[in-house]
């Protein structure tokens, strides 16, 4: 097969377009899973909430569905929060999150889907919004807008997420919670405050993930399981918890993803994923910059 | 040892007795459902329960049976086309193999790739193994689904023989297959349960640290778990394209067998043999009773719900609430 440089090079513009937005859905598992050690694998599911909500919002009263995101992002919080106080009573306090919490998260992830699906059914749902069609051209790239605006967006969360990880005290907080949680505890920080922060922070950027989402692509009930090994590919790649780390492997795994489908066929991408999370398990836990 | 499996060949005969009684073709279909889960529950438990790993990847396991028996009867069908002429003799010899060759093949693939993932994912924290099975349920998924061979997207016809000689309706030589397996999963999980490897399991579960240290081959241990639970839950799905008649990739990796194969024994208990027993017989026969009253999703929602309600309330099951209860009646 003749491989044309110009479907390449536009092949790598749309995997970096999409790896901008695969980083939007891994802040908040970099968060839980990289920074505080929970491995809430009910994430995907709490994206796809978000994308219906969005998409809602916007069949009804025909709101923007980041706009929408935006609105959403302190009930998702405040959601965050009341999931970790469960978790943390329940499982952390006793020392049972191996087993049963990873249970509970699964069980998180199911009922959402069930409920969706109850809901809504299996047809798949899309948003309308000005940008979704058109597309920018130079020369041989094509940089479609519904593409190139959630990629913006969620360098944006991405970029504030970091800053307020790096610049602010409660930021730098989480990261020591990451490190040393007794440490904390002895400068007078209580450790279970700011995990849940940080949980309810993580939980919040699914809102944004969610409705970035299902500007993208049409979303049904079980799109957010193709998602879980996305997640956590990248976020092991990136070096668990380290935001330009992560940045990085979301970039790599949707070029990739996107070369895969562009030569092999959309249906081999799912695959792709799961090639990078055991290679990366395999040789090199710690990630690209790990820790 | 011996006592307990002719107890529990007894009980299995006892069930298969009572439910032909009022010979109602219905009563295999859904025992049938059933019995299969006490062997997926108690598969899973083998590794869940008695190590402390996670397995998200029940449906997967239970697919790559079903997915071998698909392969090897569409082999079967096309034998005259995909071997050579001198050598089809030998292989019509061979071919169609039956249902118990074929659980015996779907247990030794589903065991193989049990191996495979333990070897690449168990060496590192608990959770890499848990989100890697996850992971792979899609996976294996996405190369089903392109794989033309056993039907692709679209899925497979497997035509059910109407009677198998001797014992009435095929459905019933299902049942009593299906039977067989969960005496052997009982038995085997007992027997692990009592013996130097599942002492070796229980270390692991309760501080794998520690196990290491004391000279517990933890790693070793650990893939011996998944590949006995992994096995079983390929032998479980083996049998699955005969009982259904037409597989397709939604139905071989449904999401209920990876949340049932979970909750099951979570709702139950899962320290010992008879929690994921208890957590099936219940769970199982609610289950049957709310697809026919209510509808297949409800009673899914329910499913996941007592999975949460029970991990936060109860988190040794059913048989730790009974053991619970018995510890204070004695105190008294």
């Amino acid at each position: 097969m003749e491989v044309s440089i110009d479907l390449l090079i536009g092949a790598i513009v749309a995997g970096l377009l999409l790896g901008g937005f695969y980083a939007a859905v891994t802040a908040g598992i970099s968060i839980s899973f990289g920074m505080l050690d929970i491995v809430n694998i009910a994430h995907p599911g709490f994206i796809i909430l978000g994308s219906y909500i969005a998409y809602i919002v916007n069949i009804n009263l025909g709101v923007d569905p980041m706009i929408v995101s935006v609105v959403m992002l302190p009930i998702f919080y405040l959601l965050g929060t009341a999931i970790y106080q469960i978790y943390y009573l329940s499982f952390e306090k006793r020392g049972q999150e191996s087993l049963r919490g990873l249970a509970f998260f699964f069980g998180v992830l199911f009922v959402t889907e069930v409920m969706l699906l109850l809901v809504f059914g299996v047809d798949y749902r899309y948003v309308e919004a000005p940008y979704i069609g058109p597309s920018l051209h130079f020369g041989p790239i094509d940089l479609p807008l519904r593409m190139l605006v959630p990629c913006i967006a969620a360098l944006i969360m991405f970029g504030a997420l970091q800053v307020f990880i790096t610049r602010t005290f409660t930021g730098r907080a989480v990261l020591a919670v990451a490190q040393d949680q007794f440490a904390l505890q002895l400068m007078a920080v209580d450790p279970v405050r700011i995990k849940r922060i940080a949980f309810g922070l993580s939980i919040a950027t699914a809102s944004v993930a969610g409705a970035l989402l299902v500007i993208i692509q049409p979303v049904e009930p079980s799109v957010g399981r193709e998602y879980i090994g996305r997640v956590f590919a990248i976020c092991v790649l990136g070096g668990l918890g380290s935001m330009p780390g992560t940045l990085i492997a979301a970039m790599l795994l949707g070029v990739v993803e996107s070369i895969t489908s562009t030569f092999y066929g959309p249906s081999w991408a799912p695959a792709i994923a799961f090639g990078f999370l055991l290679l990366t398990l395999a040789f090199r836990p710690s990630g690209l910059l790990g820790r | 040892m011996l006592p307990f499996t002719l107890l529990a060949c007894a009980v299995a005969g006892g069930v298969f007795l009572i439910i032909r009684e009022p010979n109602v073709e219905y009563l295999f279909v859904a025992g049938y459902t059933i019995v299969q889960y006490i062997v997926l529950a108690t598969a899973w438990n083998i590794l869940g329960g008695y190590t402390g790993y996670v397995n998200f990847g029940s449906a997967a396991f239970f697919a790559l049976g079903a997915y071998s028996t698909v392969a090897l009867a569409t082999f079967a069908n096309q034998l005259d086309d995909l071997v050579p002429e001198s050598m089809a003799p030998i292989f019509h010899l061979i071919f169609p193999l039956s249902i118990p060759t074929l659980i015996v093949i779907g247990g030794v693939v589903s065991g193989i790739v049990g191996l495979g993932m333990g070897y690449l994912t168990l060496r590192l924290r608990g959770a890499f193994f848990a989100i890697a099975t996850l992971a792979m349920a899609v996976v294996l998924q996405t190369l089903v689904v392109n794989w033309e061979f056993v039907g692709g997207s679209g899925g497979a016809y497997i035509v059910r023989p109407g009677e198998f000689p001797g014992l009435g309706s095929y459905m019933q030589y299902l049942f009593a297959l299906m039977l067989t397996l969960a005496v052997l999963a009982v038995v085997i999980a007992r027997a692990i349960e009592r013996s130097r490897l599942g002492y070796g399991f229980a270390a692991i579960r309760d501080d794998e640290l520690a196990a290491e240290a004391s000279g517990v081959p933890t790693l070793r241990l650990k893939l011996i778990a998944t590949t006995i639970s992994g096995a079983l839950m390929g032998m479980a799905g083996a049998p699955f394209p005969y009982y259904i008649g037409y597989l397709q990739p939604q139905s071989a990796f449904g999401l209920e067998y990876a949340v049932n194969s979970i909750a099951m024994p979570m709702i139950g208990g899962t320290m010992n043999w008879i929690g994921p027993l208890v957590g099936t017989l219940l769970l199982g026969t609610l289950q049957q009773i709310a697809n026919v009253t209510i509808s297949s999703a409800v009673n899914l929602l329910l499913v996941g719900l007592l999975l949460i309600a029970f991990v936060i309330v109860a988190p040794n099951g059913i048989v730790g609430l009974v053991q619970e209860r018995l510890r204070a009646r004695r105190a008294k």
